[in-house]
């Protein structure tokens, strides 16, 4: 049985607009220990995809398929029930370290509440389990004692703890949401050294959502392509980077840019892909991507385009693939 | 810490100096002659000069305005012209009668407003929430002396169960003492409360949408916890704010409210001490009121330090 | 930054407070107006063997003790809590608005005085300037606005530099520096449209604050004198025949009540309207 099984996840919004669909009849399965990437751009709906998952949409918003996780449906459970996953079987780190701990509570605190909340340690483990855990980051408590409060810390030092709160009571997944985007370049490697390592070691599943394809590339062996609420691509991270399927995917690639130290003047331009990402109310019908997409066709922009087998665990939701492969 | 409470004790000293200054400058210099002021026009040349020896006119403002803050400083507020008496007495006198009644009312009025101000935040965008919205709106707008006319018209006019007015004193004994406190205390604590159930409510529902909350709930706090143990004490800091500055506005309604029930205390005192142009009573009197404003803002900046530790200037690592 | 007229009243009528505050208000605004030109009775004079009369078809809601129609002064009470509300306004945004900028142009120790300044300025809450002012003075509307107004230069300085801080920190204001333009220039024609929205929330706030604050000067005597009405003045003076006749005590505090009321649902939509960002959810 899969670690975790999302089927037909359909998310919507409550906008001035009213009800936007904003994830589209997702599916897929994750299983024991696996890390899975999501990329895209902002706006596709992948931070909405990693609250759904945790059951922290805001209370207006509609989630209809089902999110089976150990073999429950999360998406059924009442409120209490899901207060004892959160930060118990599902653990979560967030994009913006500097406004995501409580400024006025030590961090120690911080960090112990899931464990006395969860695990009902006494005070004396809590405090053990805490100080192990700051190590455990990076943290060590003979440099960062447990009573400091997060504006005494870095950008970084403070992510460091979000994980250690995150990964406090061992959960079976762990979601990090950008969770170098707001960090130094040279924070981020550690950060994601660290993430990348505690779930190796402690084989707890990883889901890293991301727009920058260099992290994903680094910390996934599967890669999952959202675009405007759709997956439109996915399967094994070095399958998809190295074959990638799907136009966007492609234009995604592209538009990273390449340093070059040569005088040659063949260095290329910046490409990026033409057009812009529609709105939430102005979604076209068929594939979202047509609009900008250069082989786009008349039946690309009629109908949504299904699941294509590319190999074994890759698949491309497109019309026009890139590659021409046998199909099913 | 240390250079934070020093830094603030001198703003105070000098705050408080200052408002010295200030009401030194309005009613004496200002004026022209005091003793003409309290005097009235049509007074005699002699006892106006009587009036400015007793007074000590004749000397050099800058002499005045130091022998007057020094005698400030001694606990010396000058004698009343009007009632031959020391000010202080006068004061001591009163307090007995206007402290008590600000503390029952800004007791009254925080045990009404920041309950409401939680609940309407808890249950946002529901019944109960509108209610206590509706409740905010009308205490804001609803003048307290009127307030306190209605009340008097319902509980002693119609159905006698309260004085209108007067104070028996503490002597009387302590049941018809707070009877005659009662009234005063709710008209003086309603509009109070409105306004800082206000605030409690937006500051929780600011404090509500921040990233921590969220953070904390996806730990598995569920809603209660999330409310007492993570947004309660963010939201506290501007509600504090709100109640120091309550205090100046709790000042200025006791002087109105111990008119409309004819309490003797330190309202009234001013009062009377404008209508009987008695100068040195108004002048000691409001320095005293205003520095008591300024101690009080004093207090709740430390009162800041202890709730938000981001202000008190800890080393970083 | 602005919108036309045309849009934030669109977007306005969609909200509840702004509509229903809004009509409370237009009706105070209009009666005031009206009084200028006509009231149902000359309010200057006394009548005595009409006094005390209950409403009836002549009078359409009674008499006080001086045989005065209790409508008409109403009315021309109106006209008077506006004047006083608004110039106090003027002297709040006229002096306070310049400090704000200038403390959040300069920063400093510049920065630092005026907001001391602004600290002790809140010690002494309109009623203690007032008390002040009268007794040196005398007793007045003009008193009464000076004031009102004291009090309203610290309110409107505070949220001038509590904006304008925010706005400096904006890129757009970057590039003004670099392109050379001096503070005075930028905090002139960048940062000032851009708090405009807050400023005109804010004044609809202490618009309404002043109309307590002038009620409750007057009920104590040192706000404006006979023979022009104020609706503080006539709740003092029915004080004295609240037991013979209590609708003397009622209808003035209704009028207060009803127009403090239909500025702050006013102001609360307004808010809304005018910036959502800034919204504090109501």
């Amino acid at each position: 049985m899969s670690l975790l099984e999302v089927q037909d996840l359909s998310v919507s919004l409550k906008t001035a607009h009213g009800l936007q669909d904003v994830i589209h009849h997702i599916n897929f399965s994750m299983d024991a220990g696996e890390t899975l990437g999501i990329v895209g751009e902002s706006g596709c709906g992948k931070s909405i995809f990693a609250l759904a998952l945790m059951s922290l949409l805001p209370t207006d918003s509609q989630t209809k398929g089902k999110i089976i996780l150990e073999g429950q449906d999360v998406l059924g459970l009442n409120s209490t029930q899901i207060c004892s996953i959160r930060g118990n079987r599902i653990g979560m780190i967030f994009q913006e370290p500097m406004t995501a701990l409580n400024p006025v509570q030590k961090i120690g605190a911080q960090i112990g509440e899931s464990i006395r909340l969860h695990l009902k340690f006494s005070r004396k483990q809590t405090l053990e389990r805490v100080t192990e855990l700051m190590d455990k980051v990076g943290l060590p408590i003979s440099r960062f004692p447990l009573n400091l409060y997060p504006h005494q810390l870095s950008g970084g030092q403070r992510q460091r703890v979000m994980i250690a709160m995150a990964i406090a009571c061992n959960p079976t997944i762990l979601i990090a949401d950008e969770p170098t985007t707001a960090l130094d370049v040279t924070v981020q490697e550690q950060i994601l050294d660290l993430i990348r390592d505690l779930a190796d070691s402690s084989g707890m599943a990883l889901i890293m959502i991301s727009h920058d394809l260099g992290v994903i590339a680094q910390t996934t062996q599967r890669v999952m392509v959202m675009y405007t609420g759709n997956i439109v691509e996915m399967g094994d991270t070095v399958d998809v980077f190295q074959n990638m399927c799907h136009p966007y995917t492609h234009g995604l690639f592209s538009a990273i840019p390449h340093v070059s130290a040569s005088t040659d003047s063949k260095r290329k331009r910046l490409t990026s892909i033409p057009g812009q990402v529609p709105e939430l109310h102005n979604r076209p019908a068929g594939c979202n991507f047509a609009d900008r997409c250069p082989r786009a066709s008349h039946k690309c922009r009629k109908n949504e385009p299904p699941a294509t087998r590319v190999s074994d665990h890759h698949r491309v939701w497109c019309y026009h693939p890139l590659h021409q492969f046998e199909s099913k | 810490m240390r250079i934070f409470l020093i830094k603030r004790i001198f703003t105070l000293l000098l705050t408080l100096l200052v408002a010295t200054l200030v009401v030194f400058v309005v009613l004496e210099i200002l004026p022209g002659d005091p003793a003409a002021v309290m005097l009235g026009i049509n007074a005699e040349p002699e006892t106006l000069n009587a009036l400015r020896a007793q007074l000590g006119l004749n000397r050099p403002v800058w002499v005045r305005y130091l022998h007057w803050v020094a005698d400030l400083t001694t606990g010396n507020l000058g004698i009343s012209y009007t009632y031959d008496v020391p000010v202080s007495e006068l004061i001591l006198s009163r307090i007995t009668l206007s402290f008590p009644l600000a503390l029952l009312a800004m007791t009254l009025s925080t045990l009404i407003a920041i309950p409401m101000g939680i609940m309407a935040a808890s249950h946002h965008n529901k019944p109960m929430d509108f209610l206590v919205m509706s409740f905010s709106q009308m205490g804001i707008a609803i003048p307290n002396f009127w307030f306190a006319m209605l009340l008097t018209l319902l509980f002693s006019v119609t159905f006698r169960l309260l004085p209108a007015g007067g104070f028996a004193g503490w002597d009387a004994g302590i049941l018809p003492a707070f009877k005659s406190l009662l009234l005063p205390t709710i008209a003086l604590a309603l509009p109070q409360a409105a306004i800082l159930a206000r605030v409690t409510r937006s500051a929780l529902l600011e404090v509500l949408e921040e990233d921590f909350i969220r953070t904390a709930r996806a730990k598995g706090v569920n809603n209660q916890g999330t409310l007492w143990k993570h947004a309660l004490r963010n939201a506290l800091i501007p509600v504090v704010t709100i109640m120091g500055l309550q205090f100046s506005f709790l000042l200025a309604g006791t002087i109105i409210i111990e008119n409309v029930f004819y309490l003797p205390g330190i309202g009234r005192l001013i009062f009377q001490a404008i209508s009987q142009r008695d100068l040195i009573v108004v002048k000691n009197l409001v320095v005293l009121l205003a520095g008591a404003v300024i101690m009080i803002n004093f207090m709740v900046d430390l009162l800041y330090a202890a709730i938000d530790p981001r202000l008190r200037g800890g080393e970083n690592v | 930054m602005f919108r036309t007229l045309a849009e934030i009243l669109g977007h306005g009528l969609k909200n509840r407070s702004f509509v229903i505050g809004g009509m409370m208000s237009m009706l105070f605004f209009m009666v005031a107006f009206l009084s200028y030109f006509w009231t149902p009775y000359p309010v200057e004079n006394i009548n005595i063997a009409e006094k005390l009369l209950t409403p009836s078809s002549k009078y359409l809601l009674g008499t006080d003790h001086f045989g005065r129609d209790i409508l008409s002064m109403l009315i021309k009470g109106a006209q008077n809590s506006i004047i006083v509300a608004f110039v106090a306004i003027g002297i709040g945004i006229g002096f306070g608005v310049p400090l704000g900028l200038t403390a959040a142009a300069r920063k400093g120790w510049v920065d630092e005085l005026i907001m001391r300044f602004n600290d002790l300025t809140f010690a002494f809450p309109a009623l203690i300037s007032a008390i002040m002012i009268t007794a040196i003075l005398g007793p007045g509307s003009v008193n009464s606005i000076i004031a009102i107004g004291i009090f309203n230069v610290p309110v409107f300085a505070r949220v001038a530099r509590g904006a304008a801080l925010s706005i400096w920190k904006r890129e757009f204001i970057l590039a003004a520096r670099s392109a050379g333009k001096g503070q005075f220039k930028i905090s002139l024609e960048h940062v000032l449209p851009n708090i405009a929205s807050m400023l005109i929330v804010q004044a609809t706030i202490q618009f309404a604050l002043g109309i307590l604050a002038e009620a409750g000067l007057s009920y104590l005597g040192l706000g404006t004198q006979p023979p022009m009405p104020s609706w503080g003045k006539m709740l003092n003076e029915a004080q004295t025949f609240m037991y013979f006749a209590p609708q003397l005590a009622i209808y003035p505090g209704i009028a207060i009540a009803l127009t403090v009321l239909g500025l702050n649902l006013f102001g609360d939509g307004l808010r809304d309207v005018l910036d959502p960002k800034l919204r504090r959810s109501r």
